[in-house]
């Protein structure tokens, strides 16, 4: 059993989590704001994986490989998920939203599709998997009977301060409150003066950010990259939010760390189930709680 | 009136043509393999490597004293496409023999056809086991997927002298479990324990769960017989969790990218593969130089296998001593001949019993190690 449960499970688990919470932020933001769920977000990380992967290349010659360059691959991935993310709100979104829920909801299937495929015509992009490059060199601590590199604390450290930032934004800010408020009524937010196709947009952007942010660490971390790769991390990210309870911000970045650490713990329990046990997990859960476990009641709007 | 005199004049020709070709003088070949649509670089080397096989036995006077002519057919990669053609060389343009075809899924669509006629055929990529169960016409020159586990589990044992094993492989995946199925079983017979077995979900880039777990247990190989997108993943993250020991696999790990992703990782890793170019063995080395004289690149496992499927039918021909589809079959099934991938015999499933290569990954180089015989 030492080598189901031990400390260097745990912190595979919160990693992974980590890079679903980011993901899975943007999900339940736009949920909770404009009540669709916006299935082209798992390629907006996609997208930020990529932009980083530009960034790289091009600035590797002035920079070098390093923390700077790090960082500006960080803020490309972000600036490149927001950009698209808001495009798609602005061009796809925005015309049919106050059209029946299906249609945004088919829409944003067809967006998902259309940056698949779109992006993998590209030739500097293309269909077949790329190596991501190591923008930083590898060290690997070891203590606690684990081995962590800095990769993890990358990952976690850049999480939380995503994760902190933003709480902080909803919580102390006008955006923030303006933010809240459209999630609470469109209708007498705007009465109040709220423009409120403004903060949609502002809502795409920063999910948008926090899914490119999270491509640049999938890549740092799981150093393959292809149009395709946003598909199942948007999938299980999205799980995660429904589990944290949809429309609700810190219950996805709770369902994220279970989820995490759920498929972690299944995996080296018994791996050829795997997947299956982490996914019972979340039945269960739903059955129990169907609103998420963090979700609020939802109460019948006649 | 003299358009259709013409186009009488050209079908008489064309049939004259055809009628000589398949005179007393040549023995017809039908020779099938994708040189147009997705697999088109696999179907120009398998072409390239018919014709230069034949080129050889004419120039050393044929085969039973006459003259082999290849005709070709383009199976498009295609099933249907290729039950048409499969139908054609045999009905229209009487082969003897047919050597084709590159994918799995085209040579099950032909290898009925071939079966229903009693006309031998020998497949030289296909590796779906399937293909050779269609009856005892149907042979084929590389060995099935499965085969390179246990060629695996005896180099992991006995060259690289790994007592303990840990194994990954996609579950969703026929391949790569074949692979980790036959790889347990030969390396438990051999005396080796695998101390772990672990699959991981189709499209998965988080392998640390299963790794962790292989890792706690010591294993002296880990054995990954998948594609080289996720195993390059996998090298990573189990150097990442602090396994310094060798890292084996299948020829799924063939790709130049392999090194792009995997970086320093995939050194000290090694797979097992139907042919090295850097074989010493000289058949080999002549092979190589011949075919790279007349096509100017590299021959690749297609060529090799092309080749070899082509030169095994030619002698069988030759040992049979006539060219009726049941003495060919007759001989085939005795085959004992060294090719450019190893020396042939077939089983009883008329799948063949030869040697494996490894190749070894040192600095970002695919490198020959050694040739494996089961």
């Amino acid at each position: 059993m030492g080598s189901i449960f031990n400390i260097q499970q745990v912190i595979n688990g919160l990693q992974l989590g980590s890079i679903y919470a980011l993901i899975a932020l943007g999900y339940t933001m736009v949920y909770g704001i404009v009540r669709l769920i916006n299935f082209a977000h798992g390629d907006f990380y996609m997208l930020g994986a990529y932009a980083a992967y530009a960034a790289f290349y091009v600035f590797n010659s002035f920079l070098g490989k390093g923390s700077p360059l790090a960082f500006l691959a960080l803020v490309v991935a972000m600036l490149a998920g927001g950009a698209i993310a808001s495009l798609t709100n602005l061009l796809a979104y925005k015309p049919l939203r106050y059209k029946p829920k299906l249609s945004s909801l088919v829409t944003a299937i067809g967006v998902s599709m259309f940056l698949e495929y779109f992006f993998s015509a590209f030739p500097f992009i293309g269909p077949s998997p790329r190596g991501f490059p190591e923008i930083l060199p590898k060290v690997i601590f070891r203590g606690f009977g684990a081995e962590i590199s800095n990769y993890v604390i990358i990952d976690l450290v850049v999480a939380a301060i995503l994760m902190s930032g933003l709480t902080f934004l909803i919580q102390k800010t006008s955006l923030g409150r303006a933010m809240r408020a459209v999630s609470q009524d469109k209708d007498a937010a705007k009465l109040m003066g709220i423009d409120v196709e403004r903060i949609i947009t502002w809502t795409f952007a920063i999910g948008g950010a926090f899914a490119g942010a999270a491509g640049l660490l999938a890549g740092l971390t799981y150093p393959r990259i292809d149009p395709y790769m946003g598909i199942i991390p948007g999938l299980k990210a999205f799980i995660a939010a429904v589990l944290g309870g949809i429309g609700n911000v810190p219950g996805a970045m709770l369902g994220a760390y279970i989820l995490g650490l759920a498929e972690t713990f299944a995996n080296a329990y018994n791996s050829m189930v795997g997947d299956g046990i982490a996914f019972a997990l979340l039945i269960i859960v739903l059955l129990v709680r169907p609103t998420g476990i963090l979700g609020e009641k939802i109460a019948d709007k006649i | 009136m003299k358009v259709y005199a013409k186009i009488a004049a050209i079908g008489a020709m064309v049939l004259g043509l055809a009628a000589c070709s398949s005179g007393p003088k040549e023995i017809l070949i039908g020779g099938v393999g994708p040189v147009t649509g997705a697999a088109a670089t696999f179907g120009v080397s398998t072409k390239n490597a018919y014709e230069m096989a034949i080129a050889e036995w004419n120039a050393k006077g044929g085969v039973l004293g006459k003259q082999i002519k290849l005709d070709f057919a383009d199976d498009k990669g295609d099933p249907t496409e290729g039950a048409t053609v499969y139908t054609k060389l045999i009905q229209q343009d009487k082969v003897v023999a047919i050597v084709g075809t590159v994918m799995s899924k085209v040579s099950l669509a032909g290898a009925p056809i071939c079966q229903a006629a009693g006309i031998p055929m020998i497949s030289p990529t296909s590796t779906n086991p399937k293909v050779t169960q269609v009856g005892d016409y149907i042979f084929r020159a590389c060995f099935i997927d499965p085969f390179q586990g246990t060629v695996g589990a005896q180099f992991s044992y006995n060259t690289l002298n790994a007592k303990k094993a840990g194994v990954l492989f996609d579950n969703g995946n026929d391949y790569d479990k074949g692979l980790a199925e036959y790889f347990q079983a030969e390396y438990t017979k051999l005396g080796g324990t695998v101390v772990d077995y672990e699959g991981y979900s189709t499209g998965a880039t988080d392998f640390k769960a299963q790794l962790t777990k292989i890792v706690a247990q010591k294993p002296d190989v880990l054995y990954s017989p998948n594609y080289y997108q996720d195993d390059a993943l996998i090298a990573k993250q189990a150097r990442e969790l602090g396994f310094k020991g060798p890292i084996v696999g299948g020829d799924g790990w063939d790709s130049p990218d392999l090194v792009k992703i995997g970086g320093s990782a995939v050194e000290n890793c090694y797979f097992t593969n139907h042919y090295s170019k850097d074989d010493t063995r000289p058949i080999v080395q002549d092979f190589v130089k011949k075919y790279q004289a007349k096509y100017g690149e590299v021959p690749d496992a297609l060529a090799a296998l092309g080749y070899d499927a082509m030169n095994i039918m030619l002698d069988a021909i030759k040992r049979a001593g006539k060219t009726d589809g049941a003495s060919i079959r007759d001989a085939l099934k005795a085959t004992d001949l060294a090719v450019v991938s190893g020396q042939v015999k077939f089983d009883a499933n008329r799948d063949p019993i030869k040697s494996a290569v490894v190749i070894a990954i040192q600095n970002g180089q695919q490198v020959y190690k050694t040739t494996v015989n089961p």
